[in-house]
């Protein structure tokens, strides 16, 4: 990497968690999201779902809770790209003697940092479940946070370099990201699902996360049924991460 | 400075630019001129690297647009025609990162941000976000960005669009003084007339093609020469000895008389009153405008629209959004 290039990651990094930082009605309304699935959808639920797992229901969705507050803030965050093609700075940054592929990995870490803070915040409420995590836990679970939050911030900005104006944006939400999170185990146990949508749930690295921080979260539990290895998650994971970030750059250093 | 060779850029089936040629020189203000939809953007944007050719050649300072796009891309600045600043951020911000962009060194680079926000006239604004700022604001903080990296050439397309005419006279102060104090060349797309006098050449562009190219001297001259509009106290008196003794074409109506001259109008107008023996009231000299050439070479009017629809209406997608996030 040349100078010129590190500059061009500072930038979009920068940027971005300044406006993370005053813009504080996105913060607000992605940490509503997982609050309302946290405790109105899984606090119902947990009243007609016995703790047939092994532990109580609100417990068993906690990992996919958090699944869920990366998934949405690293897709907003670099869906981000579209709302900056439209309304031009994404053309100064064009225009600028930095590489495309500089611009994708600075999108795809400030969507990291972003979704991760959020992720630290939601995690963090880990009492109010009964809950009992010790430090390296919540150091465990950040890092494949972490992990996550990088490969599905790449997915979102190939998503985004595919359109150039903000009408697609329920498209998105609805056939990709809604779908994403119901077939990742965030709700229920992924071989609970009929065969056809298991093989969607195989390709979603969203199922791969959250079966990781299932183990972070419940190292001792032999009772919450792990859907794949923990090696083979976070190979999952990370080498997706890589193909997805180098396919996003390409697709953006396309010109037309 | 720019030397651009039958380039063509199609999209499609349709041909935005059809095989244009010009040449810039080393600190003019070089004017592309012609309504919306002509090829001007497009034409910026092969220049700028961020669009490749169809076919054909654009050199900037002796390096390819295509080839060596990323030295091309340091020697020069760029004042889009949409908005490109980031409104959520101060205007040093927004100067600061372009900075970074442009590797500017750090020694001395927030010096050279606040002389280009002294130079337009933002010194004092300059940790408002830009979000507040105007409509000429903006623009002024553009250009003040296009500069902080020094670059030899400085691209403007449709500048003043959308501007008031305050605003407007009040950015091409800034610009006209930008190729001697800063010493940029300046490559600029309008569709307003008035704005291209101050290019040293001019190009007309019309559908893809460049009908017309020269100094606004020179091209007026396309059109014939002045025209002088005189009162007299015998104007039937008047016309005939400006006809007799003088020989030009001239003719009366509404009450003056009318008399083109070839060439140059003003230094005629002692010579026209010495001949006339003091029987004139008032004289005008009418030269003709650019607006005039583009007329007769393409029996059209360049139409100039305030603002772009799709700037507006993201405007208020825009000023909705920040609602509903609140």
């Amino acid at each position: 990497m040349i100078q010129s290039d590190l500059n061009a990651i500072y930038v979009v990094v920068a940027r971005e968690l300044i406006k993370f930082v005053r813009e504080r009605g996105r913060l607000i309304s992605t940490l509503v999201r997982p609050l309302i699935w946290l405790f109105l959808v899984g606090g119902g639920m947990s009243r007609v779902v016995s703790p047939t797992m092994g532990v109580p229901y609100m417990q068993f969705i906690f990992p996919g809770i958090i699944g869920m507050t990366i998934l949405f803030s690293s897709i907003f965050s670099s869906i981000s790209i579209i709302w900056d093609k439209e309304f031009g700075f994404m053309k100064e940054m064009l225009a600028a003697p930095v590489s495309r592929f500089s611009i994708v990995v600075g999108k795809a870490l400030s969507g990291t940092a972003v979704s991760t803070i959020q992720a630290l915040l939601i995690v963090l409420l880990f009492p109010l479940l009964g809950l009992k995590l010790g430090l390296s836990q919540i150091i465990l679970v950040l890092c494949i946070s972490m992990l996550l939050a990088f490969c599905l911030s790449s997915l979102g900005i190939l998503i985004a370099s595919f359109y150039e104006s903000f009408e697609s944006f329920s498209v998105i939400m609805n056939f990709i990201v809604m779908p994403m999170f119901f077939l990742s185990g965030a709700m229920y146990p992924v071989k609970l699902l009929p065969h056809v949508l298991g093989i969607f749930t195989r390709i979603n690295p969203l199922t791969y996360g959250i079966d990781a921080l299932k183990y972070m979260v419940f190292p001792r539990s032999t009772l919450i049924a792990h859907d794949f290895p923990l090696g083979l998650d976070i190979a999952v994971i990370a080498s997706s991460s890589i193909v997805l970030v180098i396919i996003a750059g390409n697709v953006f250093e396309r010109r037309k | 400075m720019i030397e651009v060779k039958n380039l063509t850029k199609k999209f499609g089936a349709v041909t935005a630019v059809d095989g244009i040629s010009f040449e810039v020189e080393k600190g003019s203000i070089f004017g592309f001129l012609g309504p919306n939809g002509a090829g001007k953007t497009t034409t910026i944007n092969i220049l700028c690297t961020l669009l490749s050719p169809s076919s054909g050649s654009a050199l900037i300072g002796g390096q390819d647009c295509v080839k060596d796009s990323a030295e091309v891309r340091k020697k020069i600045g760029i004042v889009f025609q949409d908005n490109t600043l980031d409104k959520e951020l101060t205007a040093y911000e927004n100067l600061l990162f372009h900075s970074y962009l442009y590797s500017v060194p750090k020694v001395g680079r927030k010096k050279k941000i606040e002389d280009a926000l002294l130079f337009v006239g933002l010194i004092g604004r300059k940790n408002d976000p830009v979000k507040k700022f105007s409509g000429g604001m903006k623009r002024r903080l553009e250009v003040a960005r296009s500069i902080i990296h020094q670059p030899k050439i400085l691209f403007l397309d449709e500048p003043t669009l959308g501007l008031d005419p305050q605003s407007r006279t009040n950015l091409w102060e800034f610009i006209s003084k930008l190729p001697e104090e800063h010493e940029i060349t300046i490559f600029m797309t309008t569709h307003y007339m008035e704005e291209a006098e101050i290019c040293d050449r001019i190009a007309i562009i019309d559908k893809g093609k460049i009908i017309a190219q020269g100094s606004p001297e020179e091209l007026k001259e396309m059109v014939g020469g002045d025209v002088i509009y005189l009162k007299t106290h015998d104007n039937a008196r008047a016309l005939q000895e400006v006809r007799t003794l003088l020989h030009l074409d001239a003719g009366e109506s509404n009450g003056e008389v009318y008399i083109h001259i070839p060439g140059n109008g003003d230094a005629f107008i002692p010579k026209l009153i010495s001949a006339l023996n003091d029987s004139v009231i008032s004289v005008r000299l009418q030269r003709p405008a650019l607006n005039d050439v583009f007329l007769k070479l393409t029996g059209k009017d360049i139409r100039p629209e305030t603002v772009s629809g799709s700037s507006e209406i993201r405007d208020a997608v825009r000023s909705y959004r920040r609602k509903f996030n609140k």
